[in-house]
C-alpha cells in the first residue's frame, strides 16, 4: 500500500508564503522564466511536446500537439488559461490559485513565450473570489518586479496578462464555450474546426490550457522532458493531481504519479471508508466520467490508458467514493439534475435528452417509475452520444450508460418495489423547495 | 427608472476600456450593476447599462438571463448558497439545507422576512473534499467560502452575521 505523495508541483504548498512573491521567489519561483527566455520559442514548445504533457483540465490532449496547431506566421495570439473548474469533485485548480498564484503566472508568461502570444486571461469560475483575488494580487507583484509587462527581463518580449470572472455556467470549462463567454456573450460552444488554435477569442489563433497544464510547464523547463517522462507511464508522463471527496477519512488534493493505484489513493492517502462503510462504487474523474463497482476499482490505476480500457477515464482527476450507504438511483438523480440544469440549450439532443434523463430517474425515485424506464433511459442516453457541438451531451449520457447496467437491480428494485432498496424509502420533494426555487 | 450611481458608471467605463472587445465588459458590467441595485438586475437596469455601455439590451439581456450568478429578483443581505452536487449530497448537504430553511422560516429562494437572509441550492462549488459547504455573498458583493459544516456550525456563522 503506496501511502506517500509525490510532491512535485505542491513541494512547496506547506509553506503560506509561497503565494506572495517573496516567498515564492525565495523557493525557485521564477528561475525558469529567465531561462526560458533565453531559449528558442520552438525549443520551448519541443521540449513541452517531447514531455508528454497532456491537458489537465479532462480532455488529456497533447499539450506541445496543441500549441503546434497555431499559424505559423505573425498574427496576434492569445494564450487563456481555463480556471473554470466546475466539473463535480474537482477542487485541485483552486488550491493552486490560492496556494501558489505566482507558480500559475510563471508557467503562462514561459507558455506565452514559446507561442508568441503578447496578451493572457485567466478565466476563472465567478465563485471561487478567493482564487480572483489571489491572483490579481499576483498579477499586480509580477508586474512590479518586470515579470510582467514590456520587455520582461530585457528579453525584448512583451506580455499583459489579465483576469476574466465567469458567471456561473459549467459549459464555460468548454474551450469554446470559454471563449464566447470571454467575448461577453452567453457561454455556447462553437462547432469545431476551426479549432481555437486557429480561430479563436475574436476569431484570433487562441491556445486554452487548464491551470495544471500550464503550471506543470515551469518544471518541464527546469528538468526537462527526460526528467518528466520518469514519473507515470509511457503515455501517461508526470505527476497530476487527484481531487479525492465523497465517504472517506480524509478527502482532499493530492499529488501522485500518473499510474498511482485507485486502491492506494483510497485506501492509502485517502484514510479508507468511513465508520465500518463499504466501498460501493467509484466515479474516477470527475462526474462525466462512467462510474466503475468497487470490484473495478480495486483493479484500476490512475493513468489515461488504464481508465480508457476499463471504459471510463481520467478526466480531471476528481475522484468520488461512494459507499454503501448511499442509493446509487438517487446519486444518478443528482447527476442528472445538474446537467439538465447545464445544458446551455443550443443543440436539441443535449437540450431535451438532459431534460427527458432528469424527469425519468426522478420519477423512478418518487415511486412513479416503469419497467420499461430503464431501459428508456438507456435509450435516450445513447441516443445523445457524440450528437452534438460539445461533450456536455456525452458527459450527461455517460453515468447512465455505466450507472443503469453496473446497478440495474438497485434500479429494478426501486421501480418494483416503489422505494429505495438501500434507503428502504421512496424520495419526496422537501417542503423548502417551493416551485421554481432555481 | 434606475440609475447607476456615479462610482458604479465610472466601474462600468473602465471594463469598457479593459478588454480587447468592448463587448466583453458585459459580464463584469453586470456585476457592478448587481452590486449597485441590491444585489440584483432587472430590466430597468438592463436598460441603464444598455445607454451607459451603448450596446443594445437584448445583447446585455441574454448574458444576463444565462449565467445564475446573476440574481433575478431580490436576494437577503446575505445570500446563502448550498451546495446540492454529488459530494455535497453524500455528505449531508439535503440535511443541511432543510435545517437552515426551517431555522429560518424560508423556502428556497425566499428572503427571510427582516431581508437579512435568502437561501438556494447551486451546483458544485468546486469545494467537494470540504463537504457540505455553503457559500454566502454578501449585499457589499462579497462572498465567502464556509466548509465541512454541521447544522450547529452553520447556524453560529449566521449569527456572527446578524
Amino acid at each position: 500500500m503506496q501511502t506517500q505523495e509525490t510532491k512535485y508541483l505542491t513541494e512547496f504548498y506547506h509553506l503560506p508564503e509561497f503565494k506572495t512573491l517573496d516567498g515564492y521567489k525565495k523557493n525557485g519561483g521564477y528561475k525558469e522564466l529567465e531561462k526560458a527566455l533565453k531559449m528558442q520559442p520552438q525549443e520551448i514548445i519541443d521540449t513541452v511536446k517531447a514531455s508528454g504533457l497532456r491537458g489537465r483540465g479532462g480532455a488529456g490532449f497533447s499539450t506541445g500537439m496543441k500549441w503546434g496547431f497555431l499559424p505559423k506566421n505573425n498574427e496576434p495570439r492569445y494564450l487563456l488559461c481555463n480556471a473554470d473548474e466546475g466539473e463535480p469533485g474537482t477542487f485541485k485548480d483552486r488550491m493552486m490559485m490560492e496556494k501558489a498564484p505566482h507558480q500559475l503566472i510563471e508557467g503562462m508568461i514561459i507558455s506565452a513565450f514559446a507561442i508568441g502570444s503578447k496578451k493572457s486571461y485567466i478565466y476563472v469560475r465567478g465563485e471561487y473570489e478567493t482564487s480572483i483575488n489571489s491572483l490579481l494580487n499576483a498579477i499586480q507583484e509580477a508586474y512590479k518586479a518586470g515579470f510582467l509587462g514590456k520587455n520582461i527581463l530585457g528579453s525584448g518580449f512583451d506580455h499583459d496578462m489579465d483576469v476574466y470572472r465567469g458567471a456561473g455556467a459549467y459549459i464555460c470549462g468548454e474551450e469554446t464555450g470559454m471563449i464566447s463567454s470571454l467575448e461577453g456573450l452567453k457561454g455556447q460552444p462553437k462547432l469545431k474546426p476551426p479549432f481555437p488554435a486557429v480561430q479563436g477569442y475574436l476569431k484570433k489563433p487562441t491556445i486554452v490550457n487548464n491551470v495544471e497544464t500550464l503550471a506543470a510547464v515551469k518544471y518541464i523547463i527546469r528538468d526537462g522532458a527526460d526528467h518528466y517522462k520518469k514519473f507515470g507511464t509511457e503515455k501517461s508522463t508526470g505527476t497530476k493531481l487527484f481531487s479525492l471527496s465523497g465517504n472517506i477519512v480524509k478527502p482532499g488534493n493530492y499529488e501522485v504519479p500518473l499510474a498511482f493505484p485507485l486502491k492506494d489513493m483510497i485506501f492509502g492517502l485517502g484514510g479508507g471508508m468511513k465508520s465500518g462503510r463499504q466501498l460501493k462504487a467509484v466515479i474516477p474523474g470527475g462526474s462525466s466520467a462512467p462510474v466503475l463497482t468497487a470490484d473495478e476499482a480495486m483493479r484500476a490505476t490512475l493513468d489515461y490508458e488504464c481508465l480508457a480500457g476499463m471504459g471510463t477515464m481520467l478526466g480531471s482527476g476528481a475522484i468520488i467514493v461512494i459507499d454503501d450507504s448511499n442509493c446509487m438511483v438517487e446519486c444518478l438523480a443528482n447527476l442528472m439534475h445538474f446537467y439538465h440544469h447545464e445544458s446551455c440549450g443550443q443543440c436539441t439532443p443535449c437540450r431535451e435528452g438532459t431534460g427527458w434523463l432528469d424527469k425519468i430517474v426522478h420519477s423512478i425515485i418518487t415511486g412513479k417509475g416503469r419497467m420499461q424506464d430503464i431501459d428508456l433511459l438507456m435509450k435516450v442516453a445513447d441516443n445523445m452520444k457524440g450528437k452534438t457541438i460539445c461533450a456536455l451531451s456525452d458527459a450527461a449520457a455517460l453515468p447512465v450508460l455505466s450507472f443503469v447496467p453496473k446497478f440495474r437491480d438497485e434500479f429494478e428494485y426501486y421501480v418494483r418495489e416503489g422505494k429505495s432498496k438501500v434507503k428502504g424509502r421512496t424520495y419526496t420533494m422537501p417542503h423548502y423547495m417551493s416551485a421554481g426555487a432555481h | 427608472m434606475f440609475q447607476l450611481s456615479n462610482e458604479a458608471k465610472e466601474q462600468v467605463l473602465n471594463e469598457l476600456k479593459r478588454y480587447e472587445s468592448k463587448q466583453s465588459a458585459v459580464l463584469p458590467a453586470l456585476y457592478i450593476a448587481q452590486k449597485d441595485n441590491k444585489g440584483y438586475v432587472n430590466a430597468a437596469v438592463i436598460k441603464e447599462l444598455s445607454k451607459v455601455m451603448e450596446i443594445p439590451e437584448s445583447q446585455i439581456n441574454e448574458v444576463f438571463t444565462f449565467y445564475t450568478m446573476y440574481n433575478k429578483k431580490t436576494v437577503g443581505e446575505h445570500h446563502i448558497q448550498v451546495c446540492r452536487t454529488i459530494s455535497c449530497m453524500i455528505n449531508g448537504a439535503p440535511e443541511l439545507t432543510e435545517h437552515l430553511c426551517n431555522e429560518l422560516h424560508v423556502n428556497l429562494g425566499e428572503v427571510t422576512k427582516d431581508g437579512k437572509f435568502s437561501v438556494s441550492e447551486v451546483e458544485c462549488l468546486g469545494s467537494c473534499g470540504t463537504a457540505p459547504m455553503i457559500q454566502i455573498t454578501h449585499a457589499d458583493g462579497t462572498s465567502q467560502y464556509h466548509e465541512n459544516l454541521s447544522k450547529e456550525s452553520a447556524m453560529n456563522i449566521l449569527r456572527g452575521l446578524k
